[in-house]
């Protein structure tokens, strides 16, 4: 059972929340105690634009546990428009279209399910912006 | 029968979309069940990913709702979703919609199941909620990924997406309520029984006692409340298990082809149950012009109609124009073959 460790990153799983350092302006994603660049304990929760744009990617043919029912798919590192890079899958793109520097936009899906009794997991995915701009 | 109107005036203030991208077209269908091209009766209907469900296609569209309702989700104090096909048996989708758009902690939440009016009946407890003065804002969903048994009649059609609404105070709307009005009666056309995969319905059972009955009936009674008649409306839309069935209803009712034109997309994406009839609404509203007369009538098995009648206001002018269209999601159609479909719906056994 993974219930606790899930419950804990809903907020930046379901909403991209990083952290801002109050005292550099760093943005910091997925959420710190303490801001990555300056050391500062004065961070608050910010909800992220979700905007970015694929800084690398490749496809998974062979899923680890939880994951292997989705294969094959594709992964991508994303520049966010704040800053902070963010290993994350993408959906909704087939893989022939896929380029470094592609916009993208953060959508919710499932990411994976605790066995068939257990809870689904949903987080951050990123696809092409349905609309441009 | 008398129309339903809260204390105090209410109407949309946002709204939102989702269809997913994969289609089967119906041809597809009938080659694996029937061996023939016949293809059936829409052109195709929409499937979901692999990574989706009524949780995630929920928070897409409600996200644009709140979007286009430009408030803040704290305000937000109800996330009432309806569906037939809540990923969990026992815990809500409110909550996780409501957690992922920020409107947790003060807020209610909870799911609603009345086939395919599941939608509307979360809107008119929406009204309910904010037309007393109880909240400023409730949010209302129906979305549903529609199961079909293979090689079933409903598996032409049953397709997946819907919409989700922002209810609040008249002045905030883009479409003011006028009233509504709900027929509901015990006709047992279509059922799924705890635990089955699948629904069973009574076939041809399902026309005339069951959906022309009750959509027939409420929107009548409700024109004749209101004292209004079909050329009163700009647009109508209907719940659409298919085409035929809204077409032939609207034509009773006195309304033209032109005035169901731009909520007409089972053709497209089959037949989105909770979601049809107010998916229809978000494609109407993403067209309609100030002043026009809307008129709404889900139908859900079970069984009964919810019809509500909307007036467009100055403000659907003013709403930002970088959020997905309903249009957009219908259009990004990619089709699958019966293979891809039957791994898409998890229909095949791997373990």
């Amino acid at each position: 059972m993974e219930v606790p460790r899930h419950w804990r990153t809903q907020s930046a799983r379901y909403a991209l929340e990083g952290t801002v350092c109050q005292r550099c302006g760093e943005t910091s994603f997925p959420p710190r105690d303490l801001c990555s660049r300056c050391g500062s304990g004065e961070v608050i929760a910010k909800r992220l634009s979700g905007r970015g744009e694929i800084y690398s990617y490749s496809t998974v043919f062979q899923g680890p546990n939880g994951f292997a029912e989705y294969a094959p798919y594709l992964v991508a590192l994303v520049r966010l428009a704040e800053g902070p890079l963010v290993a994350a899958q993408l959906t909704d793109v087939d893989p022939d279209a896929v380029q470094i520097g592609m916009p993208v936009e953060m959508v919710t899906r499932r990411l994976r399910e605790d066995g068939p009794k257990g809870i689904v997991v949903y987080g951050y995915k990123f696809r092409p912006p349905l609309v441009a701009g | 029968m008398k129309a339903m109107k809260p204390s105090r005036d209410v109407g949309v203030v946002g709204y939102g979309a989702y269809v997913p991208r994969f289609r089967l077209p119906s041809t597809e269908v009938s080659r694996v069940w029937s061996g023939t091209a016949a293809g059936g009766p829409v052109a195709a209907k929409s499937v979901p990913g692999l990574d989706e469900d009524v949780v995630t296609m929920s928070v897409e569209a409600v996200r644009s709702a709140v979007r286009r309702a430009r408030i803040d989700p704290a305000a937000i104090g109800a996330v009432w979703v309806g569906s037939e096909s809540h990923p969990y048996a026992v815990k809500p989708t409110g909550t996780i919609v409501a957690e992922a758009i920020g409107a947790v902690p003060a807020t209610l939440a909870a799911d609603l199941e009345f086939a395919c009016k599941a939608g509307t009946e979360a809107i008119e407890a929406a009204i309910g909620l904010v037309g007393s003065g109880m909240t400023d804002y409730a949010v209302a969903v129906g979305m549903d990924t529609a199961q079909g048994r293979p090689g079933d009649a409903l598996e032409y059609t049953a397709g997946a997406g819907g919409a989700a609404f922002v209810i609040g105070p008249a002045a905030e709307s883009v479409a003011i309520l006028e009233g509504s009005l709900s027929y509901v009666t015990d006709t047992p056309d279509f059922w799924r029984r705890q635990y089955a995969l699948y629904p069973e319905h009574g076939a041809r059972f399902t026309g005339v006692p069951a959906y022309f009955k009750h959509v027939g009936a409420a929107g009548r009674a409700l024109m004749d409340a209101l004292g209004t008649t079909a050329a009163d409306y700009a647009h109508a839309v209907f719940h659409q298990p298919n085409t035929k069935f809204p077409t032939k209803a609207a034509k009773d009712l006195g309304f033209s082809a032109a005035q169901l034109r731009l909520g007409m997309l089972a053709n497209e994406i089959g037949n989105t149950y909770a979601g049809a009839a107010i998916l229809g609404f978000t494609a109407i509203l993403d067209e309609a012009k100030p002043g026009d007369r809307v008129l709404v009538v889900s139908f859900g098995s079970g069984a009964g109609s919810d019809a509500l009648s909307f007036r467009v206001t100055e403000r659907i002018t003013e709403l930002p124009r970088d959020i997905p269209a309903t249009r957009t999601y219908v259009a990004r159609a990619v089709p699958l073959d019966y293979a891809l479909y039957a791994r898409n719906r998890r229909k095949i056994m791997v373990e």
